[in-house]
């Protein structure tokens, strides 16, 4: 395991290599540039501009300059469009935030998801069922920008439980719609889950023989089929949970928290070259470590899987 | 100790009802040992989940299930489940799918002790050795930390026998134990169930299609077609002396081992439609003795053969 563990991590860095070498040509074809404007600069100023990011080297020079500043110093360059301010500014700023509100938006999905599946699937066509799984659909479709203006208006306009908006370094009042109205649709997404794959665990031979052994039901759920009926969720939740933990756009703008998904969107616009650059190492970074986390919590559940990482 | 009486199940299902079990009785005695034949579809297993309460939800069931005097059909979950593994074990046909893949092989034992008998898991797991050491998984003490995919099929299926025997309880159905084994693991198997009857004196059902396997190890034999007991025989009489055509097709389609030129007879036609409740003996259509009274008649259970022209009245 430990052995399994070492060798995915010593594919991070070349991944990240060929990660960096593309995003970074990839950018570049797309028209425009974090300088061009409505009403062009004068040569002059445009070339001194280019000087003072490095921009006046051929592309390849560039690139290596930027993977020697990662390397030696931690340092993924100036903001483009940003003045004053680094990308590890940036980052340093609009993570922890992102990182908050994303980390509580999955425990809800969780904390709620896992245990309304289950529910739905004891009373399987039951009223507690039909309703959970209507619920499910409808929280599934109903989109987080009509779902956060409802949460705005009961919260904060009719009750004044909750302010509307901001960050004030993530007191929780701060952080629970943000995490709410991004985690409805997951947490939907995961009662469905856990809903079918209990179902189908619940049908299994392994589980009529836990039931002919006499076991109270409760046992036959916690230590019988709750770990295989979680594996399909666990698989879903490895990707979602970095995508909450990056932040949405839509979340950072409508609550104004400041993270990091408005950043990213804002880099795309305005052609923001390192700060694109260094979310989307941030994200892979963020994707391989969870994905590595959801393997070894696989291994852990189901012991073929243990015995193949051996 | 167990006598079921007059036992239907239906089945609800998208076209109809399909009538699994009809109108079977049996008892079986304190350390006695019989057999349920039939083929596929002839409810025969349905009879044995229903002992221990285990039907699909769509099923409806009839009749009475009398466990030492109680009505297990009538029988809250609470009570069923102090039957269950400590009275009544049950061993499945698939040991590949009827072990929890996720559990060790020691907790998969020890669980039913230790919530049946209260044992501590100390004592538990000094059970669950001295089970296995019986079932003759060797090395037990060292495999008790395994999960199901590390064993072989055969020491698989001693080890859901393990289960059934770990409250030594006083009745075991063997649901076709040796129908996924191969050929000379499934003679060790029933080996093996002969010694634990005779070691534990517990009584066994074994349920079963292959008339070989009940020659050497039960008593009496139930056959089964269609839902209904077609003959009911002590096994010697059985094997020299069928009653009803049904079971003498089945001994036809046995090979002989002493005349391998005896050609194997199968028997015409297949199993009959279960979605209307018989009103004539289910086998006429494919019996060769059959005159046209067996196709209108429904024949009673008479002196151990439900049949109007038995083969010892025909010649």
């Amino acid at each position: 395991m430990l052995n399994y563990t070492l060798r995915r991590l010593l594919m991070v860095l070349p991944t990240l290599l060929i990660l960096v070498i593309f995003a970074f040509y990839l950018m570049r074809l797309a028209p425009g540039g974090p300088f061009t404007s409505e009403r062009p600069l004068p040569p002059a100023v445009m070339a001194n501009v280019l000087e003072r990011y490095g921009m006046d080297e051929p592309l390849h020079v560039q690139l290596w300059t930027y993977v020697r500043n990662i390397v030696c110093c931690f340092d993924f360059g100036p903001s483009f469009s940003q003045k004053d301010r680094t990308v590890n500014d940036v980052i340093a700023q609009g993570f922890p935030v992102t990182l908050t509100y994303g980390f509580w938006s999955a425990v809800f999905v969780l904390v709620l998801g896992i245990p309304l599946g289950i529910i739905a699937a004891l009373r399987h066509n039951g009223f507690w069922d039909y309703t959970m799984t209507g619920l499910a659909i409808f929280s599934q479709i109903f989109p987080n920008f009509v779902l956060a203006p409802l949460l705005v208006l009961l919260f904060t306009l009719s009750w004044g439980l909750l302010p509307g908006g901001g960050w004030n370094g993530g007191q929780w009042q701060y952080v629970v719609m943000p995490a709410i109205a991004l985690g409805t649709s997951y947490m939907a997404s995961v009662a469905r889950l856990t809903r079918g794959s209990m179902l189908e665990v619940l049908n299994s031979p392994y589980i009529r023989t836990a039931r002919a052994k006499g076991l109270p039901e409760r046992t036959i759920i916690l230590r019988h089929a709750l770990k295989p009926a979680l594996l399909p969720t666990l698989t879903y939740m490895g990707p979602v949970f970095v995508y909450m933990i990056t932040g949405s756009v839509f979340v950072d703008v409508f609550f104004s928290t400041g993270g990091i998904g408005q950043d990213f969107i804002n880099g795309a616009y305005s052609r923001d070259y390192s700060v694109l650059l260094g979310l989307a190492i941030l994200y892979a970074v963020l994707t391989f470590a969870l994905t590595l986390m959801v393997d070894l919590l696989y291994a852990w559940i189901d012991p073929k899987v243990r015995a193949g990482l051996a | 100790m167990l006598s079921v009486r007059n036992l239907h199940i239906r089945f609800r299902t998208g076209d109809g009802m399909v009538h699994a079990v009809n109108d079977v009785s049996f008892d079986v005695g304190a350390s006695q040992h019989i057999a349920l034949v039939g083929e596929s579809g002839s409810g025969k297993s349905q009879i044995a989940l229903a002992i221990m309460g285990l039907l699909a939800k769509n099923a409806e069931v009839d009749g009475e299930i009398l466990w030492n005097g109680q009505d297990l059909l009538a029988a809250s979950q609470r009570d069923m489940n102090r039957v269950r593994a400590r009275e009544i074990g049950i061993i499945f046909q698939d040991p590949m799918s009827s072990l929890n893949p996720y559990m060790t092989i020691e907790r998969q034992l020890t669980e039913i002790v230790e919530h049946h008998q209260g044992m501590s898991r100390r004592d538990a797991r000094a059970r669950a050795l001295e089970v296995m050491d019986a079932v003759r998984i060797p090395d037990a003490k060292a495999r008790l930390r395994a999960y199901p995919h590390e064993f072989s099929g055969g020491m698989r299926q001693r080890i859901v026998i393990a289960m059934a025997l770990m409250c030594r309880p006083e009745l075991i159905l063997a649901d076709e134990p040796t129908t996924a084994l191969d050929v000379t693991v499934q003679a060790q198997i029933m080996q093996l169930l002969a010694d634990v009857q005779q070691d534990f004196g517990t009584s066994v059902v074994l349920i079963t299609h292959d008339l070989g396997v009940v020659a050497g190890f039960c008593e009496e034999v139930l056959v089964l077609y269609g839902g209904r007991i077609m003959e009911e025989a002590v096994t010697t009489k059985l094997f020299d002396k069928p009653a009803h055509p049904y079971t003498r097709g089945l001994l036809r389609a046995v090979p002989n081992i002493e005349d391998p030129s005896d050609a194997l007879t199968a028997i015409p036609g297949s199993p009959p439609s279960q979605h209307r409740f018989p009103q004539a003996c289910p086998f006429a259509p494919r019996c060769v003795d059959a005159v046209d009274t067996c196709h209108d008649t429904l024949p009673a259970l008479q002196k151990g053969r439900a049949c109007l022209r038995p083969v010892e009245e025909l010649t």
